[in-house]
Parts: C-alpha cells; structure tokens; sequence
C-alpha cells in the first residue's frame, strides 16, 4: 500500500476504502523495513501517528465533517515547529529542543487532518545541499545508497522516493527542495515567496526561505500546496491573495504555452546527460503544442554570490540566538558569560554553519557592509528585472536543476565552493522569489533521475503545475531499489 | 581655560501602547518573572515579529509634539549583540530611515526661550532584564519587558550646561506625559537616558570629543553625572591631557564615573534592514489624524497662563510642567475660581502637601478646592483655618464644609458676639486703650490680637477690625 501516491491514499480514505490506520501502518512498516538502509528519519513518531490515524477513522465512521487530507500520512522537515515534538534541525544545538508552539504549517496539517509520521533529516539549519551536515546522521539516496539524496532538504526527498512518506514538505532558500527532488526523482515545488507562512519555520535566511510539497507525483504536489499556501497574519511577509484550488485546476494542456529557455543554463558546466535529457523534455514540450524560444537572463550569473552573501548574511544574525542561555544546546564547563557563548557555539554548530555565520558577520561588518551586503542587494534588484524582462515574453522558464545528477558520499564535503556551486541553477529562483516546480524528466546512464525546473512568474504556480503535469505524463518513472529492499 | 560645556541626549520612552510592539503580549509593568511572555517576544526559534501598528501612533504623535518631520516610507533594521537579556540576539529598531527627523523643543532657561534641536525619534523593542541578586554565582532573566514598544529620542548637541539638560529633560517629559505617548515613570524606567558630553574652548567652533554615560537612572543621576562629567573632562583637558572617546557607566551611589568600554572595543552592531517585516508607509491622512489628538502642549498652556490669566512666569511653568496639575488648574479655573487664587494655593499648600506625602495626583477634585476658596471668600474661614482644612482634605474625602465643622473652624462675624468679645478684651487690657488714644498706632495690632485669642482664632478679622475701631473711637 506503500506505493500508492497521497491523492490515492486520500481518496481510498474518503471511500472509505482503506483505513487511515492502514495507511499508516504501511508507512511505519515500510519505514521499518528501509529506514535503517536509507535513514530519512530524525523523529518517528509511531504511536502518536496511530492514534491520530485513529482519531480520524473515527471521525469519518460517524460522518464528520474531515480535512482536506484527512488520515494521510505525511512527514515535516524537522526545521518546522510542532509543538512538544523534537525540533533539532539536524543541529546538536536543538538536539532536545521541543517547541512550546506549532508552525502555520504543522497547523495546517492538523486542521487538514494529515498524519504526521515524524521528523524528517537535512542539512543542519538548512545549510548544504547533501544532507552530509546534519549532526544526526547520513540519508542515503534511495536509487544508490552510496549517493547523496541532495540537499538540504534530503530526508523530505528520500522519505518520499523510498515510500515511507506519502508526502513530506521541505524548505527552499536556494534550492533545498528542487536539488533533493531532482536526486530522488520525486516532484518538490518552491512556492513563490510570501504565498506560504514561515511562522514557525526555524529561519535560515528570512528573505529567501519559503516552505512547500515533495511528492510523488504532479497531482500531489498541487493538492498539498492548495493545503499549505495562505495568508497568516503572523507572518508579515505572508501575502495576502486569492488563493485558488490549484488541484482543481490541473490541467495537461498546454497548447500555445510560451516556454522560454534561458541560454546561460544551458551550456558549460552542466553534465551532457542532463543537457540531453532537458532538450528531449522540450521536445516533448513542443509536441504537447507549447512554444519554445531562447530566454535570456545576463545577470542570473552574479546570482550564486549573492544569494552566499544574502543567505548568510541573515543566517549570521538568525542563528545568533542559539547562545546556550535559552532552550537547546549548553556547553557545560564555562568560566563567564562570553566563555559561555563561545563554547555553546563552538561546540553547538557543525562546520558548514560556523563558516556561514562567519561569512555573513563579515559580510555585515561596518567598512564591508557596503561592498558585500549592499551590492548583493542591488544585484538581487536587477535579477529581478532580468526575470520580468524575460517573463514578459514567456509564461515559464526551463532550466536543469543541478550540473550533475546525485553526487557520491562525502565527494564534496572537502570543498564547500564545489558544493556551493551545486546551486547554481537553483539559487535565482529564491532571489527573485519566484515559483518553480521539480519533476524527473529521465535516469542517466546509471539510473539516477534527472530532474527539470520549470520556473514560474510571481504566483505563477498553475502554470508549472500545468506544464509539469504535462511533462510528466511522457516520461516513464522508475522506481528505487533500496539496497536490494523492493 | 574656560570651557563651554556641549550636552547631547539620548531618551528611551516606553510607550503606553496596550500590548507590545511585535507580538499580542499586555504591555504591562510587573508581574511575575516570565509572566508576560510568549514565542514571539523571547525570540523561541521559527517566530516572527508583526508590528503593532499602535506603536506607529503613538511615535508618530511624540515626534509631531516635538516638531518632527514624519518620514513617509521608512523601515525596521536588525542590531545585532549579544546579551542574555536579548532572546534573539539582535533588537529590532531602526537604523538610517527613523519614523521621525529635525524636530525641536523649546525649553525656557533663565526666563529665555531656547530652542534644542531633536535630530531623530526611531521606534525599538525593549529588551529583558537581568537579576543577579540572591542566586549564587549565577543570574537569572526575566522576558517580560521583551518586546515592551521604546522610542529612542536623540537631541542635537544644544544644551550648553547641566541645569539646561535638566530643564530639557524635564520639559520633554511634560511633552511625553501630555501626549499619554509614555507615562515616564522613571522608577520602573519607562523614561531612560544616556547622556553625551564634551567641551572645548569658549569661542570654538569644532565640538571636543564627547563621553556617553550609561545607567542614568533618573533625573536627578542624569544631572550629577552631567556635572561630575564636566568637572572631569576640564580637569583633564586643565592638566593637559585628551578626552578618549568612550563610554562610561555612572555610579550615582558614588557620584563617580567609570569606563565601561573605548572606542577600541566599541559594538560593531552589524545593522542590517530586518527581513521579517515589510518597509513602514505612512500616508498624510494618517499623519493628520494622529496631529488631531495632540492636546494642548505645555509650552502654549504656559503662554496662555502668563497672557490669560497674568500668572507670573515661573508659576506658569510649575503648574504646566505636570499635565495632572495643569488639567487641574483649568478644572479649578472653569468652575470659576480666580487664577491667581488657585495657582497661590497649588504652588503652595497643595505642592508642599503632596511632596511631603510622595503624591503623584491631587486625591481631592477640583470642585472641592474651589468651594474651600469660595469659604475663604464668603469669610466663614479664615486663610489660616483654610490651611488646616486643606491639610485634612488629603485624607478625609468630605466636603471642605464638613471638615470645616468637623474642625470647628467656622470664622465667628456675628457682630453682636464679636462685640461681646471686645468689650471683654477693652475691659482687660486699660493700657492698651491708653496707648492708642496718646496715637500708638501698634496698640490696636495687639488688642485685635487678642480678640482673636479669645474667639480661639475663628473671628473674622475684617469685622473685628472694624468693630475695635468703632469701639475705640466712641470711648
């Protein structure tokens, strides 16, 4: 029952064909039998998800009125609040930090009646694009246990590509949904920014993170989002629009579609096999009667540096909290205030945060603000410009996700600015926080997905909800051996 | 050398907005530790800050009492340090765009009118508080003032002495409590400043290098840490040496001053625009609506206490420093009572009373202050049993009639009793006659003192008076 996508399993629910109870005890024996090979899991939360499966079983036996997703079992990324449940992200710092409070989203999922399984694994604070830099332990990727999942939202995308989730959702500040999604071949949609709440997201960096589905399929993904985007008025940078259904109104035509194909992503740099695979999905585009044309976006190359310089920037004064005083981590022996600071955070933080903070408190200092800081903020102005510029002529953009497709364990680890770069298709999406939806458009030689972006105007979601749909009703999926588990 | 003395100020007022500045929390004072906290206000990991648009109301009406301009699109920036009484590890206030620019204030110093410049008032968040006492080697933080709503007030270098600084402080506090922006009151630290002082040589144009004193914890601290500061610098500069600039921590247990940290070691706050709040738009009408609800500010209550009602200056600034006690005085005054009665009995027995029994409000209405002058005028009291009737109205809430019964004070001016009294007093005292009649003028002082004596100080001494002189003349 494992492999049913969540719009299946919610609808058996609703006929009342299965029991939300059976769906997740699917969930927990399937994570049972791959957790320990794949390791998506920070927190599982066993009896606790029975017994809300069971209360919604109960629910529906007499009639009541139920949420949108009701007794489907789903998992957060464990930088999301729920409230007296571990919220570490991945971090030594939280290892025992249980929110007095829930996210908008884990709110979202209650009151939808979802199922939650538990806590899904990532790169500490959200920061890496390997799932390597959580403190709790390594996820595997689900189609080659010796590759990474991606990153950071690694254990949402291997949760989903090994079925021990029906869904999960993920955070994107540079790509951390979309990069994982296209490793694990599942589908991850970055919302545009403001259209999903970030109250009680555990902030990374506040102007470029935005929350949003990792599923199965296209179906899915829309009918999560319609659960999840909203205005929340405690979220001043929440948005507050019309929101309508968008699983409702999926729809695979996509004649006269304008698809505009931006030059500079599409050359040096990116693996043959990627390039080969996003050509063949334009193919399949233009036989779908969409049109394609040649995009340009000259200054998406400044945006790698200045989203490092964004990014950190705010991550310096976001993370500055954990300090030892409050909740979490505390160093034990400390002679004064400062020596307690130093030893809480020096031993609290893993390398890839320490080195982020440190860049961000440079790139803030004063004699420095206005060479790093502020220019990246000027050059985040004129991305912007470049993308409505380009979505003057095109409804979406199409561009690969990633250079390669999963990278070996421990293969970049040993040279951040390599990481960093795993990004560089990724990270102009958050600056111009924009829209844009991952779906695997084929496998490489060695049976790893590949994945495709398309990229959306502001509250362009339909659009590539449409398109990827499309899309994905040409391409073949295949499914994961995990380590010779079927 | 002759130094003039250069003073700057920085004010924190804690506005009297219901809740706090970012999160649905009771702003109010007290109450137990970690009481009047949430998520949000003790920075707990994933919440976000919503601006309490209030906040905006009440900055925005203390910046156009103080002549302000209002700035239309401005922000909220991050200031980034740490210190356990700072859940997030950076307050939320504003850097280069604050809600309010190039106002003034006009102070009176020495009978003058001078006007002292207010470079900028910004909105921020308070931050907790440490208590140290009684936990061993260790501190303990209380969150409520979290998140309670500040406007930091900067002034421009104007002040040119100590006692300046000090009738600026006062005048902007009169401002503040007008405009019910803050309640000021100092001992639970709704009003803090910071002070700024340097000195250079009379007649120079560049400022010297200035020192800023922290921990100034009321007026009074302020003043003596201004003066020691003064005292300080010219001694150094007098024994030749230079002003550092720095940072300094008042001790006003010791009337001394110490470093508290160079410039060397000054914070690198690291400012940067808050990403979890959108830009601040104010619209003209906004503006305009909140200039409707400025009352009547000290400054032209003062001016109309001199030119209305002939009130001397000096009283027209006691009575109008304190809003309670100028509302009181119009109350008096619109029930009739002549100004000049009513500000002598305020700035005397009425200041006095309350000073001496730490008073912040009169406890009795003002009705009941007039109708113990309209007593005085009808003559049933004299000044002097007024005195002793007002002293009872601070704790006995009865009409002054029913003290004055109570008291036994009716002022006796039956004619035909205080006759009585006088035959009696005529009768005792032969020499006194005698003396008057040889032209003694004092004679007739002693013998109306002794009428009084005998009716024990409730004759009224225009009767007494006129019936002695009457009785006098006839003999």
């Amino acid at each position: 029952m494992y492999k049913y996508t969540a719009h299946e399993i919610r609808d058996m629910i609703k006929n009342k064909e299965i029991s939300s109870v059976e769906a997740t005890k699917a969930a927990l024996s399937r994570i049972d039998d791959v957790e320990e090979t794949v390791g998506s899991f920070i927190t599982v939360l066993g009896d606790e998800a029975i017994k809300s499966a069971e209360a919604v079983d109960k629910k529906i036996a007499s009639n009541e009125e139920t949420g949108s997703l009701a007794g489907v079992p789903m998992a957060l990324k464990d930088n999301m609040c729920t409230k007296d449940v571990l919220t570490t992200c991945a971090s030594k710092m939280l290892y025992n930090f249980k929110p007095p409070y829930d996210s908008t989203v884990a709110k979202k999922m209650k009151d939808a009646d979802a199922v939650l399984l538990g806590k899904v694994n990532m790169d500490e604070f959200a920061m890496g694009s390997s799932t390597e830099n959580s403190y709790f332990k390594k996820t595997l990727n689900p189609y080659d246990i010796t590759r990474v999942p991606g990153g950071s939202s690694g254990g949402s995308a291997a949760a989903v590509a090994a079925d021990e989730a029906y869904f999960t959702l993920g955070s994107d500040t540079g790509g951390s949904i979309r990069q994982p999604a296209a490793f694990c071949g599942c589908v991850g949609l970055k919302p545009t920014y403001g259209a999903v709440s970030r109250f009680g997201l555990v902030a990374f960096a506040s102007s470029l993170d935005q929350i949003g589905p990792m599923t199965k399929d296209v179906k899915d993904c829309a009918m999560v989002l319609d659960n999840i985007v909203g205005y929340d008025c405690q979220d001043s940078t929440s948005i507050n629009t019309e929101y309508k259904s968008f699983e409702k109104n999926l729809s695979s035509d996509i004649k006269g579609l304008k698809i505009g194909v931006p030059s500079q992503y599409m050359g040096a740099g990116i693996d043959e096999e990627i390039l080969n695979s996003i050509n063949a999905s334009l193919e399949s585009f233009k036989a779908l009667g969409a049109e394609i044309g040649e995009a340009s976006l000259p200054l998406n190359k400044y945006a790698l540096p200045a989203y490092y310089i964004i990014s950190s920037a705010e991550a310096s004064s976001n993370l500055a909290r954990y300090d030892g005083v409050k909740y979490g981590y505390r160093a034990e022996n400390f002679e004064d205030l400062s020596d307690l600071y130093l030893k809480t955070r020096s031993e609290g933080f893993g390398k890839e945060v320490k080195r982020r903070i440190m860049i961000g408190t440079y790139a803030l200092s004063s004699g420095y603000y206005d060479a790093y800081y502020k220019k990246a903020q000027q050059v985040r102005t004129q991305i912007m410009q470049d993308f409505s510029q380009a979505f003057e002529k095109f409804d979406c953009l199409v561009t690969p996700v990633s250079p390669t497709t999963a990278f070996k364990l421990g293969e970049k680890t040993s040279d951040p600015m390599q990481m960093y770069m795993a990004d560089i298709c990724t990270v102009s999406v958050n600056i111009g926080g924009l829209p844009a939806i991952v779906i695997p458009c084929g496998y490489d030689k060695a049976g790893l997905p590949i994945g495709i972006q398309i990229i959306g105007k502001h509250f362009g979601e339909q659009t590539i909800l449409n398109a990827a749909l499309a899309l994905e009703q040409t391409v073949k999926k295949v499914r994961p051996q995990i380590g010779g588990i079927e | 050398m002759k130094y003039e003395t250069v003073i700057g100020l920085e004010i924190h007022a804690e506005l009297s907005t219901k809740t706090k500045i970012y999160c649905g929390c009771k702003n109010e004072f007290g109450g137990e530790p970690n009481t009047h906290c949430c998520p949000v206000c003790t920075g707990m990991p994933g919440t976000l800050p919503v601006l309490n648009k209030s906040v905006l109301d009440y900055a925005i009406k203390a910046g156009l009492a103080m002549n302000c301009s209002i700035t239309r699109f401005s922000k909220q920036d991050r200031k980034n340090y740490f210190y356990p009484d700072l859940p997030k590890a950076y307050q939320i206030s504003q850097f280069d765009l604050p809600l309010c620019e190039n106002g003034y204030i006009d102070i009176m110093v020495d009978g003058q009118e001078k006007r002292i410049g207010i470079t900028r008032i910004h909105i921020e968040e308070d931050a907790g508080k440490l208590i140290h006492d009684d936990y061993g080697n260790m501190s303990i933080v209380d969150y409520n003032r979290c998140g309670v709503p500040l406007i930091e007030i900067v002034s421009e270098p104007d002040l040119r002495s100590p006692e300046e600084a000090k009738i600026f402080l006062e005048t902007l506090k009169s401002i503040l409590e007008y405009t019910e922006v803050s309640d000021c009151k100092m001992q639970e630290g709704s009003l803090r400043c910071d002070v700024n002082v340097s000195l250079r040589p009379v007649g120079a144009k560049e400022y010297g290098t200035r020192c800023e004193m922290k921990n100034v914890n009321s007026f009074s601290a302020a003043f003596r840490a201004m003066q020691f500061e003064v005292k300080r610098q010219s001694e150094v500069l007098d024994g030749g040496g230079v002003i550092e600039q720095e940072t300094r921590r008042w001790d006003d247990v010791h009337g001394i001053s110490t470093v508290m940290r160079t410039k060397e070691d000054a914070h690198d706050y690291r400012y940067f625009p808050e990403p979890d709040l959108l830009p601040i738009e104010i619209s003209d009408e906004w503006i305009e609506k909140i200039r409707a609800t400025i009352p009547e500010l000290p400054e032209a209550r003062r001016q109309r206490y001199v030119g209305e009602y002939a009130l001397p200056e000096y009283d027209s600034f006691i009575l109008t420093s304190s809003k309670n006690m100028a509302d009181y005085f119009d109350a008096c005054i619109s029930l009739g009572a002549s100004p000049k009665t009513v500000s002598n009995w305020l700035m005397g027995d009425v200041l006095r009373s309350m000073k001496e029994m730490e008073l912040e409000k009169i406890p009795f209405e003002p009705s009941k202050l007039v109708s113990l002058i309209g007593l005085i005028e009808k003559g049933t009291i004299s000044n002097n049993a007024a005195k002793k009737v007002l002293a009872e109205m601070f704790t006995d809430d009865s009409e002054p009639m029913a003290l004055v019964e109570k008291l036994g004070l009716a002022q006796v001016s039956d004619e035909g009793e205080l006759k009585k009294m006088i035959e009696e007093v005529l009768a005792q005292n032969p020499q006194s006659v005698e003396d008057f009649k040889a032209g003694k003028g004092k004679a007739m002082g002693f013998l109306m003192g002794q009428t009084m004596k005998i009716s024990k100080g409730k004759a009224n001494p225009q009767v007494i008076s006129k019936l002695l002189s009457e009785a006098l003349n006839n003999m």
